[in-house]
């Protein structure tokens, strides 16, 4: 049984006068532990589709199947319940919360689920550690540089041990040399089990995965899985 | 519950030290009306409690009795009077008295002068009695004795601002002084008794009843005053019954007439004051309360301008999770603290400025503040946080979380 299903997804905003079909029929299968991008030019509708993977939005027609729930026909607190549990969210602008530091960030969707604070404080160390900032926990997000403020995000991600880790433009911010390393933090979590989709249009980033999909007005152009060649 | 409670006064309190400077000036509506009502409530319960104390001091099982002319009979010229037979009356058939005194004030401010100084005052002509039914008690010298009246003596028993303004010695005692063109001795000087709202109590000369009949001249019958004073086992009400029968009965009242004299307890004088008092906080109250308004609507602002402010935020957090419900909670409790907040320094700064007056102001009685008045301050401040944060949080809560983390 796929993680996540995908039937006949459309997203249809009225524009005016004008009806702009965003996503039109998406129909895709996504395995647990796969490490997937979706590529495609702006307008494309990459950010829709990313919303709607992400349970920000919900489509105008069509079936979204994730771990086991409907998706689709859920109400605004439900989505926000499937977003905590499920989903590990990670921005191009990294998403902080400006007045909270490294641990407080991270301890941040727990509070949500109602764990205990020591218990949150346990976990978000543990999954500081996990991305490299031991170090860091008690600094705030402007006194932390684009790559560590990119792990602080990626450890609020993964704290609540989601079924997707979900990377918007995750280097889109960052120079190569740190782009590299975070893209090897992504490669080796991979390795450690977890599904994996990011959301990008750089040839270079998409090339870490296993398998690219690009979108091209609204619908799925092509699907492919790389070979060990392509791959890096 | 708690839990969400919790979490959200923790970060509310973060987000409030955050902005200290605005969060202070965005309380300070709330802080300078919940001042101004404690400033106002303490002075008037201390003022209160004052009276009330001095009130137990006078006794509470003594009776005025006065003539009492209604509106409508003193502009036809009607005078009602309380008479000497009305007080032999009572001396002879009244029930449950301890002792009892004619007052029979000078009809205005008498002129005293002893030397070159002089000073007008209260002049009173009464007896030996008056010492146990008012608690007048002389510091040096005697009190009016009986002998003083029934031979007319010349002879004034006086209290302390009198002795001060007259310039007589720290012992006045076989001074003698004029009043009206007639010489008195001083036998005694009474024991202060301090100011009475607003009243010296101290400004006082009491002579024999007597002498003061007959300085007054040869009216026959003048408007006394009566005061007595109940033995321990009497009650109040029902002497005041016996009394109002005898009084009917002898001024010829039939069952349709009002009475035209009145028998006050001290009680009921008290009463009267707090009234007074409970209406002037009542009135102060509900003008202040505006400020109140006013402070909310200080805070709903900025509030509003916070959940602009920190739109992405809110984005960020949804993303993560949150529900509704905990946003609500968030901004809400934010504007609830910051209202209460606002409500305890106005509670420490109105006591201070209570306390600041009632000290500076000498004979005002010291600041008190009743604790349902910081109750009230405190629970109308939350309430104002409530009301005006609940437009802001809802706010907060329905914004999309797309549009929300799209805001820059």
């Amino acid at each position: 049984m796929a993680l996540i299903r995908l039937t006949g997804i459309n997203r249809h905003y009225q524009m005016g006068s004008q009806l702009v079909r965003a996503l039109d029929g998406i129909d895709v299968e996504i395995e647990r532990n796969e490490y997937v991008a979706f590529v495609g030019s702006s307008g494309s509708g990459k950010s829709t589709f990313l919303n709607i993977l992400g349970c920000l939005d919900r489509p105008t027609s069509g079936q979204y199947f994730l771990n086991g729930s409907h998706v689709e026909a859920m109400d605004h607190n439900e989505l926000a319940e499937i977003r905590n549990r499920e989903i590990g969210f990670i921005f191009q602008s990294f998403n902080l919360l400006p007045r909270a530091n490294a641990l407080g960030n991270v301890m941040q969707p727990l509070v949500y689920r109602r764990t205990g604070y020591r218990q949150r404080r346990e976990m978000a160390t543990e999954a500081l550690r996990r991305v490299g900032l031991g170090d860091r926990m008690g600094h705030l997000p402007n006194e932390l540089s684009g790559g560590q403020r990119q792990r602080v995000a990626i450890a609020r991600a993964l704290v609540t041990r989601p079924s997707i880790v979900l990377a918007d433009e995750p280097t889109g911010n960052l120079d190569s040399h740190t782009s590299t390393e975070i893209m090897q933090l992504f490669d080796e979590l991979h390795g450690e089990g977890q599904t994996l989709i990011l959301v990008t249009h750089e040839r270079d980033i998409a090339r870490h995965c296993q398998r690219v999909i690009e979108l091209q007005d609204g619908r799925i152009f092509r699907d492919r899985s790389m070979n060990a060649a392509e791959m890096h | 519950m708690f839990y969400l409670i919790l979490e959200s006064t923790r970060s509310a309190l973060t987000s409030i030290f955050a902005h200290g400077l605005r969060s202070f000036l965005t309380t300070l509506g709330i802080v300078i009306g919940v001042a101004s009502v404690i400033a106002v409530v303490s002075l008037t319960q201390g003022m209160s409690a004052f009276i009330d104390e001095s009130f137990s001091s006078l006794g509470s099982n003594s009776l005025t009795i006065e003539s009492y002319t209604p509106f409508s009979e003193a502009i036809r010229g009607a005078r009602a009077r309380l008479t000497p037979d009305d007080l032999e009356l009572i001396e002879r058939r009244g029930e449950g008295i301890a002792s009892i005194t004619p007052i029979l004030p000078a009809s205005r401010m008498t002129q005293i002068r002893y030397g070159a100084q002089s000073t007008f005052s209260q002049i009173m002509g009464t007896t030996y009695a008056y010492r146990d039914v008012a608690q007048a008690y002389v510091q040096s010298g005697r009190f009016i004795a009986t002998s003083d009246n029934q031979t007319r003596r010349r002879v004034a028993v006086i209290g302390e601002t009198i002795r001060d303004d007259l310039g007589l010695p720290s012992n006045p005692v076989n001074e003698y002084f004029e009043i009206s063109g007639e010489w008195f001795k001083v036998i005694g000087l009474l024991e202060t008794k301090g100011d009475f709202v607003g009243f010296d109590q101290d400004d006082i000369a009491l002579i024999p009843y007597a002498t003061m009949r007959s300085l007054i001249g040869n009216r026959y019958q003048p408007d006394i005053q009566i005061q007595l004073s109940l033995s321990d086992e009497a009650n109040v009400e029902d002497v005041k019954r016996q009394l109002t029968a005898l009084l009917r009965n002898a001024h010829d009242l039939g069952p349709g007439d009002g009475n035209d004299f009145t028998i006050r307890t001290p009680e009921q004088l008290l009463d009267t004051f707090d009234t007074i008092i409970g209406t002037v906080t009542l009135v102060v109250g509900g003008i202040v309360s505006i400020s109140l308004l006013v402070g909310g609507i200080g805070i709903m602002n900025i509030m509003l301008v916070s959940v602009t402010e920190r739109t992405r935020e809110i984005g960020i957090c949804k993303a993560i999770g949150a529900k509704r419900h905990h946003i609500l909670a968030q901004f809400l409790i934010e504007a609830v603290l910051l209202s209460l907040l606002g409500g305890l320094i106005g509670l420490a700064l109105g006591f201070g400025l209570g306390a600041a007056i009632s000290s500076a102001i000498e004979s005002f009685p010291p600041a008190s503040i009743p604790f349902w008045a910081i109750t009230l301050a405190l629970g109308f401040s939350g309430f104002v946080g409530i009301l005006f944060g609940i437009l802001p949080a809802a706010k907060a809560a329905n914004l999309d979380p797309i549009d929300a983390l799209r805001y820059e």
